[in-house]
């Protein structure tokens, strides 16, 4: 069985702040980690290879070069194979130039089962680029997978998330899910499978060594712009009145008479 | 001297300490053990094995890798090294001086977390001064084995090993350590008995007992090394040893001023975090650039190590510094946290406490200084 994973590099958003005069993030000196629900999508791949012998788990991450770190990472869990889509023409991408070029990478490795992706990355928190990529492929897909029931030769049965309830779904390979945190609690990485990663090569793929457009790809190919980014305005120091009603609203009249309300 | 595995082993190593020794730390301190789970997943994740070669189950890492490991494990849980002893005083005797029977026997399950091993030099009347050993393995022709008799004390992992690495006398004509040699030992031999475990002072995670033999029958393949050669052995193993301890001492001093540095920001009086009370912040100054100055020591140690080069007088002074700077460290982080730090509640009750036995063992400070001087003045 093939495997393919798709991951993102994204700054740990736990420790970002956003600079209120540009509206932008500020990333300096920000730890980059691997995107939270990637990680249990890459741990579900995994869980179905320790099943299955002869599996190949191939990730596969597009962004600047830095962003093979995560790559590396993926391969010290267990993963065998990584392709990291790195070019200038990539930047600037939006989910719908980003599914392209993450879509034109996998047609050109054809060969693959399952396509497994995070619901979603806690930089943009779109939830567009998996789903994106199902379409452009042309194959079925499941998102907000809960739980893998079932993995057979042709076909997959995965407990589906929904706000108020769960669908069982049986959906015919390949096809591509995408993972929510209850799926599964990801492994660490290993001593050994850091040292046997950091001595692997990750392939490398531009625009040239992928079956994609030049207008599909990057800036120039992304409708939407973020015109602005920003954190609400934290509202007031609230107060809270303890007591019994009568009691509660002679203290709020008092409050208030205060601030020259009343 | 960092490459990127290293820092990748510092993620893993901190990724793990935080998640699975440090919420169960003060459980394992009042228990007195780690649950068996916890040595399986060690062992799963590698951590059995750091620099053991892999046709024993380990990676063949270097010992900066080993000291990354036990500085993040030891900020979180100053016991947890133990969890790593396969890779210095449990499994190096192996490594360094055993035949490739005995490493497949003995010291490939300690790797994979099936074995846990034990170093035994320690006597009641031989701590610093080997020399003056006392329990003998002497070999008894009608029997065709050598016959162990005898006790050592302080045996880290003594109440649950399953075997040890045992130094005895194999000559009693020859002098002083000459006749000492080192033999490997199982815990179901009969006249094998693990003494009552100790009640030390602090970590109680890491148990520690006597190891009392008595007329225990040892094969004559059990012989580690050459006979006499066991004082050669234990010396051999000491440097790297040092290391690791140091490594534990580094981290121990820069888990207390983790702790401090956050509970001074916490603690609020005369209206403001005790952060801000300039005698406090430069508490945390002066201990902050001790810990960086050791960290240097430390590494600097174990870059020789993996350089293939004499380190005696480096580890000593690693050992040594560690060894001090962890006890002054957390004096001062408990000092901030005033009454609440000697409160069984506060992770820095233990943590001073285990402090206080790295000065102490492999090595008192003062046997360091008598290392460094006797550099110095050869």
């Amino acid at each position: 069985m093939k495997i393919l994973v798709c991951v993102k590099q994204v700054p740990n958003t736990n420790e970002v702040k956003i600079n209120p005069k540009t509206g932008t993030l500020i990333r300096d000196g920000v730890e980059s980690i691997l995107n939270p629900d990637d990680d249990n999508a890459l741990e579900a791949a995994l869980q179905i290879k320790d099943k299955n012998e002869g599996t190949n788990v191939t990730v596969i991450s597009m962004g600047p070069p830095q962003a093979a770190d995560v790559l590396i990472e993926c391969m010290a869990k267990g993963a065998d194979d990584a392709i990291l889509l790195s070019s200038r023409a990539f930047g600037g991408a939006d989910t719908w130039a980003t599914s392209n070029t993450i879509a034109g990478a996998i047609r050109k490795i054809a060969d693959y089962d399952i396509i497994f992706a995070g619901r979603q990355a806690i930089d943009g928190d779109t939830a567009q680029v998996g789903p994106q990529i199902a379409e452009r492929l042309g194959i079925p897909q499941v998102t907000y997978v809960e739980e893998v029931l079932k993995c057979e030769d042709g076909k997959l049965t995965v407990k589906r998330q929904l706000e108020d309830g769960y669908e069982m779904i049986e959906i015919p390979t390949p096809c591509l899910l995408t993972a929510v945190k209850e799926l599964n609690t990801p492994r660490y990485m290993s001593v050994k499978g850091i040292y046997d990663a950091c001595e692997r090569e990750i392939t490398v793929w531009n625009e040239t060594d992928i079956p994609v457009s030049p207008d599909e790809i990057g800036i120039n190919a992304s409708p939407t712009k973020v015109y602005r980014s920003f954190t609400p305005k934290p509202k007031g120091r609230g107060m809270m009145v303890e007591g019994t009603p009568k009691e509660a609203a002679a203290k709020v009249t008092e409050e208030l008479k205060k601030k020259h309300f009343l | 001297m960092f490459e990127k595995k290293h820092e990748m082993l510092r993620k893993l190593a901190r990724e793990f300490a935080e998640k699975e020794l440090e919420p169960i730390a003060d459980e394992a301190e009042k228990n007195a053990g780690y649950p068996g789970e916890l040595w399986h997943k060690a062992a799963k994740y590698g951590f059995g094995g750091i620099t053991i070669p892999k046709e024993y189950g380990g990676t063949g890492g270097d010992y900066k890798s080993l000291a990354i490991v036990v500085e993040e494990f030891c900020k979180k849980d100053a016991a947890a090294s133990s969890l790593l002893m396969s890779n210095s005083l449990s499994g190096a005797p192996y490594l360094y001086y055993g035949n490739e029977e005995q490493k497949q026997k003995y010291l490939k399950p300690m790797v994979l977390g099936e074995k846990i091993g034990a170093f035994a030099l320690t006597e009641p009347g031989a701590g610093s001064d080997s020399g003056a050993t006392q329990t003998t393995c002497l070999w008894d022709e009608a029997q065709g084995c050598y016959i162990l008799n005898g006790r050592k004390c302080f045996i880290t992992m003594g109440p649950i090993c399953d075997y040890a690495v045992v130094f005895a006398k194999s000559n009693l004509e020859a002098k002083g350590t000459r006749g000492i040699s080192a033999f490997i030992v199982e815990a179901d031999w009969e006249g094998f008995s693990h003494g009552k475990p100790e009640e030390k002072m602090g970590m109680h995670a890491s148990v520690t007992s006597d190891l009392v033999f008595n007329n225990v029958k040892v094969p004559k393949e059990n012989l580690l090394g050459e006979e006499g050669e066991g004082f050669k052995i234990a010396m051999g193993i000491l440097d790297a040893g040092r290391v690791t301890v140091a490594s534990q001492g580094l981290g121990i001093a820069a888990g207390c001023l983790d702790l401090a540095v956050a509970y001074s920001k916490e603690r609020v009086q005369f209206g403001k975090p005790i952060c801000k009370l300039q005698d406090v912040a430069f508490k945390l100054a002066d201990m902050a650039t001790e810990i960086q100055a050791t960290r240097l020591l430390v590494y600097d140690a174990a870059d020789k190590l993996d350089k293939h080069q004499r380190v005696t007088m480096q580890a000593a002074m690693a050992k040594y510094k560690a060894g001090e700077l962890c006890n002054s460290v957390a004096y001062k982080a408990l000092q901030i946290h005033g009454g609440y730090g000697y409160m069984q509640d506060y992770a820095i009750e233990r943590m001073t406490r285990a402090a206080r036995l790295v000065s102490i063992y492999e090595g008192t400070s003062e046997i360091q200084k008598l290392v460094i001087s006797g550099h110095l003045l050869k």
